[in-house]
């Protein structure tokens, strides 16, 4: 039977989308992965690939058509011997909230959401019938769902014609220990970083019996192909500068010193970091061209310093957002970090707390780190990485002083922020660490 | 210039001969390469031919038991060379129908010994008896070699077959006279096999087992009754034994065994059938020179087939447990659709079902009880009786048992064990069930057609909801 490719959905939002360009032409043969056309939205572009072997018998949408719903047939592959026409594609099937793609991979920084889009519309076709919502699943990938409360709708299946079994709700399920608002990675995402050694090459460099082997859950795969791709993709360098922090020590003390007690218990309590995400915010205003994020078609200037901090968490990372930063109190960042931090841990977040950002502030200075550098998280431009505070020798005016200071190092990508527009960004944001008043004003 | 294929496989056995099929359909120039015969053990010397004489027995079992339908026979008896000419007849008919399929399919047959020399290149020396229209001897090229060489009887130490009075299943199943007693080493599916079939053709039968349990893959409680019915029919069982000694003298063997509590006992018997396991034929290969990786005497792969060394590949027992003709199959499929740019899944090994032939039949797919208790399922199982089942009582065969296991949380089939008649043929049924992750409540809402013995499967289903009708 001739198979209908069909729009696909970028991201559980998208309704339509534009047809961007042909890379194959009718006649051509076509075997399953092979990169068919190109569908942008406004944030993204995406290639559809097909699942299915055969030839391109089709082409139903033309190239450069704007506003395609999503799930409307744009090209039919014939298999083998068979002869399609255009009559034999149904109607667009009307499918509300059913992505099987998710969402765009170089626009979105949800830590452990993102999958190369794998589904083309022959998965689509399979998952729901002509007459309408029929989603093709196992029953026990259907109750393990239920359970779990995964919503069938939102995984792409990897059984026969892209039938839902369960080891799709399973890993639909380890991508995010919470209920999915945003499609899952599918097992058979490829990673679309070069193979380094291979896993037989790792193995045979081992004594056998001398490891035991843990699968990788959805985050520590969404953290391996993110950063992969990252610092394949992004150029970084690094920017590194002491901070003296003497003052911002004592107005800290003073700070929480001063802050009201209720039942028992200060009403906030300012830490270091939350100096870092405030400074930072301020720093990216007084240096607007730094807060932006790369994407082909143009750069986007942000208004606002959305500043993510990562945490650390069993088995991953994940870096929740303080929007507005700049417009925020330390009193109500320090409560959304805590809050935050907590949250994730229990990997309760939802992903709009950690989907997008301009920047992100990492600290190991809790572990006595002096110096590092940290791997950008697109499409923030910037991360900063922070040391521990400590007691150094400095020379000063040929004496040596005794300072209380902070080591941090700026990453940047190389595409937005130049050399110099990072100096001057990290020169700001010292500027504000070192007379921390200027943050209160 | 050699002769040049894109797919050639050793071993024409069931994994072999179906890869080659199967990579033809696909379009890929293929040549099998076998020195005996088509088929391999599985059709010559294995399953095929174990069936026809226990089907032998299974028709002599019921004649003498003619009376319990009301019927009446007389002068029952059995001439054992017929017996054997029958199984020799179907395996041949069986063998030459691989032929036919082979050469419908245009896969080239070699006849001969490969040795892999690297870069493709495979060298062929003769063998005896070529069937018609088989190349020889010579170096072929392909592209990408498949080792389906299969497996051998295991030789234990003091245990060595010497094809008179120790036997493998090569000389048990070719008997020239009935031994009036038999000592079976190994209680697994050829051991059983054979306890069965020489049982019932009125042989003193004794079997001996290493292990605690009978049937040591089997659930435990599949195995108890399996044992005690052995044991009704006159068959010996003894477990946790080991033989130490074997002396043989002019037409007779006397086996030392070293009994569970420690004590030590001959016994003489007239034959002795050493079933203690295969071993892969991995020798004589050229792996080693290549530097295929080959760990504890099985060939390391992929679940898509490939070894470590690019175009080498290997299916079947060789490559590892279980040793069984149907996921030789399967992985010989897999194996070639893979190289042909199919998008396969490797085989999930835990779906394999199993079956023995003995009387009793058994037959099992999925986790045992304790396997599933021990994997951190809270399980629930279910079981339902032959003596409840109209079929069953009807056929006369009112003993047996249907065993099920489900994840209790998530209606999960994890496993499947019956024993009693006709099990082998029912177990199909759980297994599509287990592939295509059916739950208990899929299951409990099929129609089973009455009356049959698989209406025992569906009873033993709701039997693990507690609700079963029948019981």
């Amino acid at each position: 039977m001739p198979i209908n490719v069909l729009m696909p959905a970028l991201s559980p939002t998208m309704e339509k989308g534009n047809l961007a360009k042909w890379l194959k032409k009718e006649g051509d043969r076509v075997k399953s992965g092979d990169v068919l056309a190109e569908i942008e939205t406004d944030k993204a572009t995406m290639e559809v690939e097909a699942v299915d072997e055969g030839t391109l018998a089709k082409i139903l949408i033309a190239e450069g058509t704007a506003d395609v719903a999503v799930n409307t047939p744009i090209a039919v592959i014939a298999a083998d011997g068979e002869v399609a026409s255009s009559d034999t594609a149904p109607k667009p099937v009307p499918t509300p909230a059913a992505p099987l793609i998710s969402a765009a991979p170089s626009l979105s920084a949800e830590p452990a959401l993102v999958a190369k889009p794998i589904g083309s519309a022959a998965t689509v076709s399979a998952a729901t019938s002509t007459e309408g919502q029929r989603i093709f699943s196992s029953p026990l990938a259907r109750r393990v769902a239920r359970d779990k409360g995964i919503d069938l709708s939102k995984i792409a299946g990897s059984g026969p014609h892209g039938r839902i079994i369960l080891r799709d709700v399973e890993a639909a399920s380890a991508s995010v220990g919470v209920k999915l608002d945003a499609p899952a990675p599918a097992p058979s995402v490829k990673p679309t970083a070069p193979a380094g050694l291979s896993d037989d090459m790792v193995l045979k460099l081992f004594e056998p019996g001398s490891f035991e082997i843990v699968p990788h859950d959805g985050m520590r795969r969404t953290i391996a192909r993110r950063l992969t791709e990252s610092v394949q993709t992004v150029p970084h360098f690094f920017l590194t500068v002491d901070c003296e922090i003497g003052a911002l020590m004592k107005l800290r003390e003073e700070m929480n010193a001063a802050a009201p007690v209720k039942d028992g218990k200060p009403t906030y309590k300012i830490s270091v970091n939350d100096f870092v995400i405030k400074a930072l915010a301020l720093a990216l205003q007084r240096v607007p061209e730094a807060n932006a994020s790369w994407t082909d078609g143009g750069m986007l200037k942000h208004k606002h310093s959305d500043v993510g901090m990562a945490v650390a968490m069993p088995g991953g990372l994940i870096t929740p957002i303080i929007r507005k930063a700049e417009t925020k109190t330390l009193s109500v960042i320090a409560g959304e970090a805590k809050d935050y931090a907590a949250r994730a841990r229990n990997r309760k977040l939802k992903p709009d707390e950690y989907q997008g950002g301009t920047t992100a502030v990492s600290n190991l200075g809790m572990y006595g780190i002096k110096h590092f550098t940290a791997i950008i998280n697109p499409p923030h431009a910037t991360i900063l990485a922070v040391g521990a505070g400590a007691e150094r020798a400095v020379v000063k005016n040929g004496q040596i002083v005794v300072v209380n200071q902070m080591t941090v190092t700026l990453s940047c990508d190389h595409r937005v922020v130049d050399g110099a527009l990072g100096a001057e960004l990290l020169t700001a944001f010292r500027d504000l660490i070192e007379k921390p008043m200027g943050m209160l004003v | 210039m050699a002769e040049s294929y894109d797919v050639i496989v050793i071993g024409a056995g069931p994994g072999g001969y179906v890869a080659a099929i199967r990579a033809a359909q696909l379009g890929l120039r293929t040549a099998v390469v076998e020195s005996k015969h088509l088929g391999g053990i599985c059709l010559n010397w294995g399953c095929i031919p174990t069936k026809a004489l226990l089907r032998s027995a299974e028709v002599y079992h019921n004649m003498s038991h003619a009376s319990a339908y009301g019927l009446t026979a007389g002068s029952i008896g059995f001439d054992i060379a017929a017996v054997v000419k029958r199984s020799r007849g179907v395996a041949s008919q069986l063998s030459t129908g691989v032929g036919f399929l082979l050469k419908k399919n245009k896969v080239d047959v070699i006849w001969g010994r490969g040795t892999l020399k690297g870069g493709g290149k495979l060298a062929v020396v003769a063998a005896e008896n070529p069937p018609k229209g088989a190349l020889g001897a010579g170096e072929y090229q392909a592209k990408h070699i498949i080792v389906a060489t299969g497996a051998r009887p295991r030789v234990l130490p003091g245990l060595e077959p010497d094809k008179k009075l120790v036997w493998t299943y090569f000389e048990a199943m070719v008997p020239e006279t009935m031994p009036k007693s038999l000592l079976v080493v190994g209680s697994g599916a050829i051991g059983i096999e054979f306890a069965s079939f020489y049982r019932t053709m009125g042989a003193e039968v004794t079997v001996v087992e290493v292990l605690p349990q009978v049937l040591p893959v089997e659930d435990h409680e599949i195995a108890a009754h399996a044992l005690k019915r052995f044991e009704k029919q006159g068959i010996k069982v003894l477990t946790e034994t080991k033989v130490t000694k074997l002396d043989k003298s002019a037409n007779s063997v006397t086996a030392t065994l070293q009994l569970k509590d420690g004590k030590t006992e001959q016994m003489t018997v007239d034959r002795v059938i050493s079933a203690v396991g295969v071993v892969g034929n991995i020798e004589d290969l050229g792996l080693e020179a290549l530097g295929v990786k080959i760990e504890r005497g099985i060939i390391s792969t992929d679940g898509l087939g490939r070894t470590n060394v690019a175009g080498v590949y290997a299916i079947g027992d060789v490559a590892g447990p279980p040793m069984l003709a149907h996921k030789a199959e399967h992985e010989g499929v897999i194996c070639v659709e893979a190289i042909a740019g199919k998008h396969v899944h490797p085989m999930n090994k835990a779906k394999i079902p199993g079956c023995t032939y003995c009387n009793p039949q058994v037959a099992s797919v999925g986790l045992t009880e304790k396997k599933a208790k021990e994997a951190g399922y809270d399980v629930k199982v279910g079981r339902f009786p032959f003596i409840a089942n109209g079929k069953a009582i009807a056929l006369g065969e009112p003993e047996g048992l249907v065993k099920t296991i489900f994840d209790k949380k998530t209606g999960q089939l994890l496993g499947a064990h019956m024993i009693g008649a006709e099990v082998t043929e029912l177990i199909q049924g759980f297994v599509i069930a287990m592939n295509l992750e059916t739950t208990e409540e899929d299951l409990i809402h099929s129609v089973f057609p009455h009356p049959t013995l698989s209406e025992m499967m569906h009873e033993s289903v709701m039997d693990a909801d507690g609700r079963a009708i029948h019981i």
